[in-house]
């Protein structure tokens, strides 16, 4: 008994103090560097613009994190990749993926609602549509679409925008990322990049 | 169609697999200083400690003191991380004003981060105060992991020592593998992840203004979007390096919070297996002979790339039935292709799917894909991984001891076979052994299976389905794969956040992890007890199976696969198998 006694109290002593440490101390002092180091980027990445919609200067408004997608609908603007947040898509507090199986009718109902959304904004394009802009991201908040992605949208947008596509497409070569050696990464492009590049340069 | 195994598949793996076993050089030594008594530097700082926890370092424990120690240590583990949940509303540190969780839903999340395990039936940003990730599920991360490497520590010394009764201080054990492992490499990584992206403050979430303002199918419009915050960097690095696996957010590592680039992903990869691949090589030089550590490490490694190849392979076939609606899923300089639901375009194929058999070859459970919407035969070989019993490279501690029973099973089996008296490392194996490790490797595929019967034949069991058919089945089976196996992640499309998933599946995850450690601690205990063979002797040995060469390592996976195939096969059959025949007709 006295034995057990003993047990208990060492069991509760180290869980304690390894509590302290770990659970309070560790988070803190990690907290204090990484805002020292990485003042933008332990925040959330913002992006700030400082025009209101009636492009009033008012201070900082965050219009986004340059982590985090948003979704987009007209045809004058690059569309994200399909998200399965609810209750609307892009739900930054309820990230998550569709959980669809492959042969979900669900899935495949969506998919094709999704190309039949797509061919009718761009009617004249009759290519495949990159897989990844007719399925759903995993966080429900991917920032990127494939550069074959932004490719199949480019001439919808500049038709949208009454621009020529050669400028579309230096804009999503000027903003491409590509794999590091071929090997670590995927060839994508921010589409809130995109986007607000697409309405700087208007 | 594009090959399904790409060169970029092949050059990731290959370089990843450098990388692993490079770092887990370093790193079995730094683990085989630390389980021998820390270096004496350190042990000027320590002493303060253990004499503020009235504990004498130099009092070993018996395998009975040392288990009765760890599933005390937890209780207490359980209880906190319950009443935290419980209390949150009313503690501090809670900007979101969340309430408390719900009874069974916060015992079942208690029991989940305690073992090691980091199931989840809730979503983490809508639901855990920021004093509760730190304080309640942020403290299990670091004690968790401890706990699993202690046992690894316990066993190794067994094998280490002779004709000894004690294993070494579980309370010694988890402050040093804690302070000396687990806190300084955190602190190093969750840097690391900050420079990438990973948030990392105590602020409230963010409204941001939508760039382009979003009509709802109800007709209003979205003009904003919420930013989750909190203390994510420094949860991510431990979440990683101790296996854990729990998300701060729902997405767990597809959030580009946690996970923001293709750099911040390859540091989780090699992370999750540095220390299960470090304690192979650590327990190599505590036995004396490196290349007993190195066998186990390339049993493991062969069994995983086996694994990697099949769900890189099957992901980049992709799913026919999208194509046929018109969608490109052909692999090119321009994007992925292949089965992009449920991933994130910055991963694509080729890492998510490695991601996928890393995070269930070691009992992680992180995701940077949705595992529910992987093919069906690559979500087979990820339920595969880990009904094998999380051995191939496994969870921290975890991995460890389990690829030792099956090691010792594997000499066993040889023995018969060669009618000579079974033999490991110079210790004799007999029916008191045999009788422990049996046990041990028992208990899960028993969890699974009779979890899964009960499930799958009861309402209750069966309303939190999500996907019809055989891909319903797998859903359920994979939940008690992953909660007994204390591995963690899902086929997220299971409602498990009800009384019945909640109950069951913490009981499969508090046996799943206890009712091994206990047997294997006294399998730990019976082998200190035991004379090693002097070495002379082995060698003279000439028919003794040398559990070091290409002969034991194809043996030690035979028998994994052996084991796992016989007990889950018909399973499998069942679920993944059915599903992929749909999927191509």
């Amino acid at each position: 008994m006295h034995a057990l006694l003993a047990h208990c109290r060492t069991a509760l002593t180290v869980f304690l103090l390894l509590s302290v440490i770990t659970g309070l101390a560790y988070p803190l002092v990690v907290t204090l560097a990484a805002q020292s180091l990485f003042a933008s980027q332990t925040r959330g990445s913002l992006i700030h613009d400082r025009a209101d919609d009636e492009g009033n200067v008012s201070g900082e408004t965050v219009i986004g994190s340059s982590l985090i997608g948003q979704p987009f609908a007209s045809p004058g603007h690059f569309w994200s990749r399909p998200s399965a947040t609810a209750p609307m898509p892009y739900n930054g507090s309820a990230s998550g993926g569709s959980n669809l199986g492959a042969n979900n009718p669900q899935l495949l109902d969506a998919v094709r609602a999704r190309i039949a959304a797509l061919r009718a904004a761009d009617p004249d394009n009759r290519a495949p549509v990159p897989v990844d802009l007719v399925t759903a991201s995993a966080s429900g908040l991917d920032p990127d679409i494939s550069l074959a992605a932004a490719v199949y949208q480019s001439a919808r947008v500049a038709r949208a925008r009454g621009i020529d596509i050669t400028a579309v497409q230096t804009l999503i070569e000027q903003l491409a990322q590509r794999p590091w050696l071929g090997i670590v990464g995927e060839p994508r492009v921010n589409v809130v990049a995109l986007n607000r590049a697409l309405d700087a340069a208007r | 169609m594009t090959a399904p195994i790409t060169l970029q598949m092949v050059l990731l793996l290959g370089g990843y697999l450098a990388l692993v076993w490079g770092l887990a050089q370093p790193m079995g030594r730094w683990l085989a200083a630390v389980a021998d008594g820390a270096p004496t530097r350190l042990r000027r700082v320590e002493a303060g400690l253990f004499r503020l926890c009235g504990i004498d370092a130099t009092r070993e424990q018996g395998w009975r003191g040392y288990a009765l120690s760890l599933l005390l240590f937890n209780a207490l583990g359980v209880v906190a991380v319950y009443a935290l949940q419980r209390l949150q509303a009313v503690l501090p540190l809670n900007p979101q004003a969340l309430p408390a969780v719900a009874p069974d839903s916060a015992l079942n999340t208690a029991i989940s981060f305690v073992t090691n395990t980091n199931w989840q039936g809730y979503a983490g940003e809508s639901t855990m105060s920021h004093l509760t990730q730190m304080l309640g599920l942020g403290v299990q991360n670091f004690l968790s992991a401890a706990t699993g490497i202690a046992v690894a520590f316990a066993l190794m010394r067994a094998f280490a020592r002779q004709g000894t009764g004690t294993l070494g201080s579980f309370p010694v054990d988890v402050v040093r593998i804690t302070l000396y492992v687990l806190l300084p490499l955190s602190f190093v990584l969750a840097l690391v992840f900050a420079g990438q992206g990973v948030i990392q403050n105590f602020s409230p979430d963010v409204s941001a203004r939508l760039i382009e303002p979003w009509l709802q199918a109800d007709g209003s419009t979205l003009t904003t979007q919420t930013l989750p915050m909190g203390p994510v960097a420094s949860q991510e690095a431990i979440k990683m390096l101790g296996t854990n696996g729990g998300g701060f957010m729902n997405a767990n590592s597809s959030h580009p919070f946690e996970n923001p680039t293709p750099w911040s992903n390859l540091l989780q990869m090699v992370v999750i297996f540095l220390i299960p691949a470090g304690l192979c090589v650590a327990f190599g030089r505590m036995v004396g002979d490196r290349r007993q550590g190195h066998a186990l490490l390339a049993a493991m490694t062969l069994l995983f790339v086996i694994a990697v190849l099949g769900i890189m392979a099957f992901e980049q076939s992709g799913n026919p039935k999208l194509a046929a609606l018109g969608a490109d899923t052909a692999a090119s300089a321009l994007q992925p292709g292949g089965n992009m639901e449920g991933k994130e375009a910055r991963f694509g194929i080729a890492a998510s799917a490695l991601f996928a058999a890393i995070t269930t070859a070691a009992s992680c459970g992180a995701v940077n894909a949705m595992h529910a919407s992987l093919t069906p035969l690559a979500g087979g070989i990820a339920m595969l991984l880990m009904q094998l019993g999380e051995v191939v490279f496994g969870g921290v501690g975890s991995g460890l001891y389990g690829m030792l029973l099956f090691a010792v099973l594997a000499v066993f089996i040889a023995a018969l076979m060669t009618g000579r008296s079974p033999e490991y490392l110079g210790k004799k194996i007999e029916p008191a052994e045999m009788k422990r490790v049996s046990i041990a490797l028992l208990v899960t595929p028993l969890l699974v299976l009779i979890g899964t019967a009960i499930a799958v034949s009861t309402d209750a069991g069966r309303a939190g389905l999500l996907n019809p058919g055989a891909a319903g089945l797998s859903e359920v089976l994979y939940a008690f794969s992953s909660a007994a196996n204390n591995n963690g992640s899902a086929f997220a499309g299971l409602s498990a956040n009800t009384p019945f998933y909640n109950t069951a599946l913490g009981i499969a995850m508090a046996l799943g992890r206890f009712a091994v450690i206990v047997p294997v601690l006294a399998l730990a205990g019976a082998l200190a007890a035991r004379k090693r063979t002097p070495r002379e002797t082995v060698v003279g040995n000439a028919a003794a199976l040398p559990t070091h060469g290409p002969l034991f390592i194809v043996l030690l996976v035979l028998t994994v696969l052996l084991v796992g195939a016989l007990t889950y096969l018909p399973a499998l059959a069942l679920g993944p198998v059915v599903e992929h025949i749909n999927m191509i007709h």
